[in-house]
């Protein structure tokens, strides 16, 4: 990005109108084009992203979670099952819009309706394009999982008004995974890799992150790689609260350790969008 | 020569409804043409088969060591993975098929415009429903033996009745397959995979297939037995269990009424989408 | 199909008569007409082509002839047989080259020649040899291994007319064979199709180009609003409904004694017709310097005088008051 753009104040004031204006200033116009386009075709992705992991919790917390609770490793959970998977569906979830919303979406907006490119006809930067479409993103994930949580809490699965904190805790889980997903798309010719990016990689995270089960119980290497993985730290943050059992240490290290895959995958996206938009 | 349908229109219908291969020869040409084009993506065709072994990991050992064993028919228990595993094959083979004729078949329909350029050759409407559909049941049918296989390794397989869980998977393959494509033709844009979403998904969650029938009131039970899915949960849970009955054949005849009416349907709204 | 001895045959030999034959063809999609009862007879080995504008109703046409889209009235028989019960056969010989490519993107160029010879039913070996006579022909063979995709217009346009030839066609279909190709392409296109035409194969091709109807077609018709106009070889549709040559004259603007109507009525009087388009005035006449060198004593503003041999085009602003291309 250029050099060019770093203007002193006075400069500022005279104000030549062809200087490029800064790159990441325009975001605001890219993530309402987003927006609108959301409105026109919300309905695609209602079910999946609303309905889905409300019959997930209704199935696995309810249904299953009866036999959990009556079963020999219920007591040793302390709480009912259905309030310990809530908040693990509520991060996956988040996790599943994030990474959603940053395959398919994106290889259109480079390839197959080249939306950017659209964008970049325009004053827009990448820089633009990118935050743009990374704040849609994030209102996305945000939409998804309040709905989600209103719902679970309505179901009597959130324990504690700490879970009000989780919002934003699912929040940074989702935008986590799609940064990162978002540079990888960024580079993608065909959509193989995003049908091996899902099954080898989403569905693993979803079943194994401490989702469904706590990650201790899983065997020791895999355990290990759990606590590697961020969704497993989107889990923790969000059952954490959900339960109303914060701990200051372990929910700060959660927070950082999230915020550093989502701003490392930014970094790296804003170089891949680049150099796919630019070439 | 009048343009109307001759009177022999009908009985030409139902000759042309004979089933695969004999009432469409050239649909094996389709066949391989999507064998070929596969060979590009054989690694995303391959990883299909982990999705229900990382499911059959999580639920049977990670969960079940929270749940126990289930009491599958009175005074006999099976550890929870054992009985969540057929369940698994029959959901596989439900998903597998439904989005290798809903999905991708649109797609060709509406974006690639593949049958455009097959319709101008000798093959007909019937040749794609039939050609589309042996693809996913010949997918499917390796889903499920390799899926099967690993059960066999993993010694969640209690009977020789667990031969046929292969050929149900297909049978299970080949209803949904048919009725998926079927409902694929009224699609107009992609918007309305979401209603493919809202029947598959609450099938996969609720037709007894993670906890049994008995965990739900008795209204709620009439209506979950009411759903496909049930129906080849149940037919691969008895095989795989060895816990095998006549009712089986009930299970199995749901499967072979959706076949036919799903591949009725199919081939003639082709017939209207294609030849307008 | 009741007669004793059908002329159609299934076997591969051509029938006496004319190898399609329509009578009163209608096609209609819900209440509108696209195609309005034509008659069109194409005899073996010949070239026919649809010359006409946007939305005549070419392609409507093709495709029934193509047994993908069944008539709505009329007759149409096609080889000697009826496309609608025995459209398998009849596809069987023929060779489509649609408006829109439909190539099969998913495939290597030489897969889609031999994935589409297995349609016809050819054995493996038949069709791998076939797929390497026909890149020949389409002068593909270098990019025989790549993807589809990036290919050319025009590369692609050709692998599709070279993939139409897999079941050496009795009839070979285009529709607009060459619309958005460039001067060059299409000329590499038209000589693959003369070389075609002289191996014996009957040419059925729409076009909204006159240059083209006239290089390609031995007889055609032209069509608008799902109606024909006319019918006859290029040359004596010229003949028949223009005049030898042509004067065009393109005016200044706003000056007074010049507009085009009066400039148009008044060269009207030793000329056979003449024609006021939004651009220029046409003056058809036997000696079109002599209608010129009128022009320029008569004193009107006159920016160019292009004096050329009459064409379709005028032909076909003849027929039906508008320009072919616009
Ligand atoms: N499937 C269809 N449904 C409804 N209308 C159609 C359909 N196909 C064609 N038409 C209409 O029929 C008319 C003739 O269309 P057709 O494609 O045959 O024209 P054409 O001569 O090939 O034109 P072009 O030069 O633009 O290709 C058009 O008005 C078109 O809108
Ligand atoms: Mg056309």
């Amino acid at each position: 990005m250029g050099g060019a753009t770093a203007g002193t104040a006075s400069q500022r004031g005279s104000a030549a109108p062809a200087r490029p204006p800064r790159p990441g200033l325009m975001a605001g116009r890219a993530f309402s084009f987003w927006l609108v386009n959301y409105r026109r075709n919300w309905f695609g992705s209602a079910i999946s992203s609303f309905l889905a992991p409300v019959l997930f919790l209704a199935s696995m917390g309810f249904g299953l979670g009866a036999l959990v609770d009556a079963g020999p490793g219920g007591p040793a959970m302390g709480v009912a099952y259905v309030a310990f998977v809530a908040p693990g569906v509520l991060a996956a979830t988040a996790m599943q819009t994030g990474v959603g919303e940053s395959t398919f979406p994106v290889m259109a907006a480079v390839k197959w309706q080249r939306q950017y490119h659209a964008m970049l006809a325009t004053p827009l930067t990448v820089v633009d394009v990118l935050l743009g479409h990374m704040a849609f993103i994030a209102v996305r994930i945000l939409a998804t999982a309040a709905v989600f949580l209103a719902v679970a809490t309505l179901l009597g699965a959130v324990l504690s008004p700490w879970a009000l904190l989780a919002l934003p805790a699912a929040l940074l889980c989702g935008l986590a995974h799609a940064a990162p997903v978002f540079a990888f798309s960024a580079t993608q010719e065909r959509d193989t890799g995003f049908m091996l990016l899902f099954r080898l990689v989403v569905t693993p995270l979803f079943l194994f992150s401490g989702t469904f089960f706590p990650a201790r119980d899983l065997p020791p290497v895999l355990e290990q790689l759990a606590y590697a993985t961020p969704l497993w730290h989107g889990v923790d943050l969000c059952r954490q609260l959900s339960l109303g059992t914060p701990e200051a240490g372990p929910a700060a290290l959660h927070v950082a350790y999230l915020l550093l895959w989502f701003l490392g995958g930014l970094l790296v996206a804003r170089r891949t969008l680049t150099r796919r938009l630019q070439r | 020569m009048s343009v109307q349908a001759p009177p022999g229109g009908a009985l030409r219908a139902v000759a042309r409804s004979v089933p695969f291969p004999l009432g469409a020869g050239l649909a094996w040409r389709l066949l391989e043409r999507n064998a070929r084009s596969a060979r590009r993506y054989w690694i995303v065709i391959a990883s299909g088969f982990f999705e229900p072994v990382f499911y059959l990991l999580s639920l049977g050992v990670g969960l079940g060591a929270l749940v126990g064993p289930i009491e599958v028919e009175p005074g006999r228990s099976v550890p929870y993975a054992m009985f969540v595993a057929p369940a698994l094959l029959a959901a596989s083979a439900m998903n597998g098929a439904v989005f290798d004729s809903t999905i991708s078949v649109f797609f060709k329909l509406k974006y690639t415009r593949l049958y455009e350029s097959v319709l101008s050759t000798p093959l007909r409407p019937w040749d794609v429903a039939v050609a589309e559909i042996g693809w996913a049941l010949l997918r499917g049918a390796v889903y499920a033996g390799a899926f099967l296989l690993v059960l066999v390794a993993a010694g969640f397989v209690a009977s020789w009745w667990a031969l046929l869980a292969l050929p149900a998977a297909v049978l299970i393959g080949f209803g949904f397959a048919a009725v998926g494509m079927a409902a694929s033709t009224y699609m107009r844009t992609w918007t309305d995979f979401e209603f493919v979403q809202l029947a598959v998904l609450p099938m996969f969650l609720f037709s007894a297939t993670f906890y049994p029938l008995s965990t739900y009131p008795p209204a709620v039970q009439w209506l979950v037995q009411a759903t496909p899915l049930f129906h080849a949960v149940q037919l691969e849970r008895s095989l795989l269990l060895g816990d095998v009955g006549w009712g089986l054949l009930g299970h199995a005849a749901v499967f072979a009424v959706m076949a036919a009416a799903g591949l009725v349907v199919a081939a003639r709204r082709l017939d209207r989408l294609l030849l307008s | 199909m009741t007669s004793p001895a059908p002329a159609g045959t299934l076997a591969g030999q051509v029938p006496a008569g004319p190898l399609i034959e329509a009578r009163g063809l209608v096609k209609r999609f819900g209440g509108f007409t696209a195609v309005d009862g034509i008659d069109v007879s194409v005899a073996a080995g010949e070239a026919f082509g649809f010359l006409g504008p946007n939305g005549a109703g070419k392609s409507s046409t093709m495709r029934m002839v193509g047994c993908v889209s069944p008539p709505s009235a009329g007759t149409l028989r096609i080889l000697g047989l009826d496309p609608v019960h025995d459209g398998s056969a009849i596809r069987a010989r023929l060779g489509v080259v649609p408006q829109r490519d439909t190539l099969d993107e998913e495939l290597t160029v030489r897969e889609n020649v031999v994935v589409y010879a297995r349609y016809f039913g050819l054995s493996r070996a038949q069709s791998r040899a076939k797929a390497d006579e026909l890149l020949e022909f389409a002068q593909l063979t270098e990019r025989a291994d790549d993807r589809v995709e990036p290919l050319s217009g025009g590369m692609k346009r050709r692998l599709t007319i070279a993939r139409a030839l897999v079941n050496d066609p009795d009839i070979l279909l285009l529709d607009e064979p060459t619309t958005g190709l460039d001067p060059q392409a299409r000329h590499v296109l038209w000589d693959r199709l003369f070389r075609l035409k002289r191996q014996g194969v009957t040419l059925v091709l729409t076009t909204h180009y006159m240059d083209e109807a006239e290089q390609l077609c031995d007889r055609l018709v032209v069509m608008d609003g799902g109606r024909i106009a006319a019918e006859g070889s290029p040359r004596e549709l010229i003949r028949q409904y223009s005049t030898r040559e042509v004067l065009e004259l393109r005016l200044a603007d706003g000056v007074a004694g010049s507009e085009p109507a009066r400039v148009a009525e008044l060269l009207a009087r030793d000329a056979r017709r003449t024609e006021v388009l939004p651009d220029r005035v046409l003056v058809y006449t036997d000696d079109a310097d002599a209608a010129a060198a009128e022009a320029e004593q008569r004193g009107f503003a006159v920016v160019s005088a292009l004096t050329r041999r009459s064409t379709l085009e005028d032909v076909f602003l003849h027929l039906t008051g508008r320009t072919l291309v616009d």
